[in-house]
């Protein structure tokens, strides 16, 4: 990744965050947009975490990274820690890959 | 002076997030990014899923734009999260203070501030969290980013398991509502089936088509979620 790549990733993340705390442009606080934007994490989380855990070159696969993300999501889903969450799955997976 | 029980959980939620930042550094480095780059990635940009996304796509053989696309999209919501952040400063806070602020703004320093039961609190709670985030964030992303050799191989350690793991204790709040739950599962189908057949990036980038599916099937997440989460 290149320098101009990455300040341009930092400029932008500011630009958000800024936008919100100085209350640049009204707009943002209409309902549909608030209410899509607080939709768009879990739908690119939920993204990321498939790339993530099955993803091998362009292929999916199920392999020891899958074990170790569904203990992780279990979990989370019983409201563990997040240090615990992430521990676990990867405890789990470095387990799977000793066998 | 007895730490006040606030900054006692913003110190805990800072280290686990270095537990995180260690991973972040060591995917970093091994995606191609140098140790420089990596940490001034942690300490301009401060955004962790976002991150995660631009080095993943990065060493996926992305382009530069597609992960830049996807990790802006996914910083877009500390936006939102700023219109909140925005009530708890106090009046007359010098511009200096807001800008460290908004620098500031992301999931679990704005969870820990509104969380908080006592308004006078609130503040002073999102910004011990959000110090103590990015304090071992950095330290974490250094030291995953200059111990990649020395940790040896990531993978032995299940460090890529740990990053899709974070993503899932992060997104629980949402998925515990109907339509953020819809908006997981859409995304996540979205991804299952363009992997692949697309080049690296794209998958996440039109998952976020799965949010819009859901606010428009379900309408949006009730209010405190992933707010108070």
């Amino acid at each position: 990744m290149s320098w101009g790549a990455l300040l341009l990733l930092a400029a932008g993340a500011f630009a958000f965050k800024a936008a919100g705390i100085f209350g640049v442009g009204r707009v943002a606080e209409s309902p549909a947009v608030i209410g899509l934007g607080r939709l768009l994490p879990p739908a690119l989380l939920a993204a990321l975490i498939i790339d993530g855990t099955f993803n091998s070159n362009g292929a999916l696969v199920v392999d020891a990274r899958a074990g170790g993300v569904i203990v992780g999501g279990i979990a989370a889903f019983l409201r563990a820690p997040f240090w615990l969450v992430v521990i676990v799955a990867a405890t789990t997976t470095a387990g799977l890959r000793q066998l | 002076m007895p730490i006040q029980p606030h900054r006692r959980d913003a110190l805990v939620l800072g280290i686990a997030v270095g537990v995180f930042g260690i991973a972040f550094g060591v995917l970093a480095t091994t995606s191609g990014l140098s140790v420089a780059q990596a940490v001034a990635m942690s300490v301009l940009v401060f955004t962790g899923a976002s991150q995660f996304a631009a080095a993943s796509v990065i060493g996926a053989g992305g382009s530069p734009a597609t992960a830049l696309a996807s990790a802006l999209l996914l910083s877009a919501r500390n936006g939102f999260y700023g219109i909140g952040v925005a009530k708890l400063i106090p009046p007359g806070t010098p511009w200096w203070k807001r800008l460290v602020t908004a620098q500031l703004t992301i999931d679990e320093s704005t969870a820990l501030g509104l969380a908080q039961a006592d308004p006078a609190q609130r503040y002073d709670a999102f910004l011990a969290g959000g110090l103590s985030v990015f304090v071992f964030w950095n330290l974490g992303t250094l030291f995953g980013a200059l111990g990649g050799d020395a940790i040896g191989d990531p993978a032995a350690l299940g460090l890529d398991a740990a990053f899709p793991a974070g993503f899932i204790a992060l997104m629980m709040p949402a998925l515990r509502h109907r339509s953020g739950l819809l908006a997981a599962v859409a995304g996540a189908g979205i991804a299952v089936a363009l992997i692949p057949f697309t080049r690296p990036g794209i998958p996440v980038l039109a998952s976020a088509i799965g949010a819009v599916i859901a606010f428009v099937a379900l309408g949006p997440l009730p209010e405190p979620a992933g707010e108070t989460a």
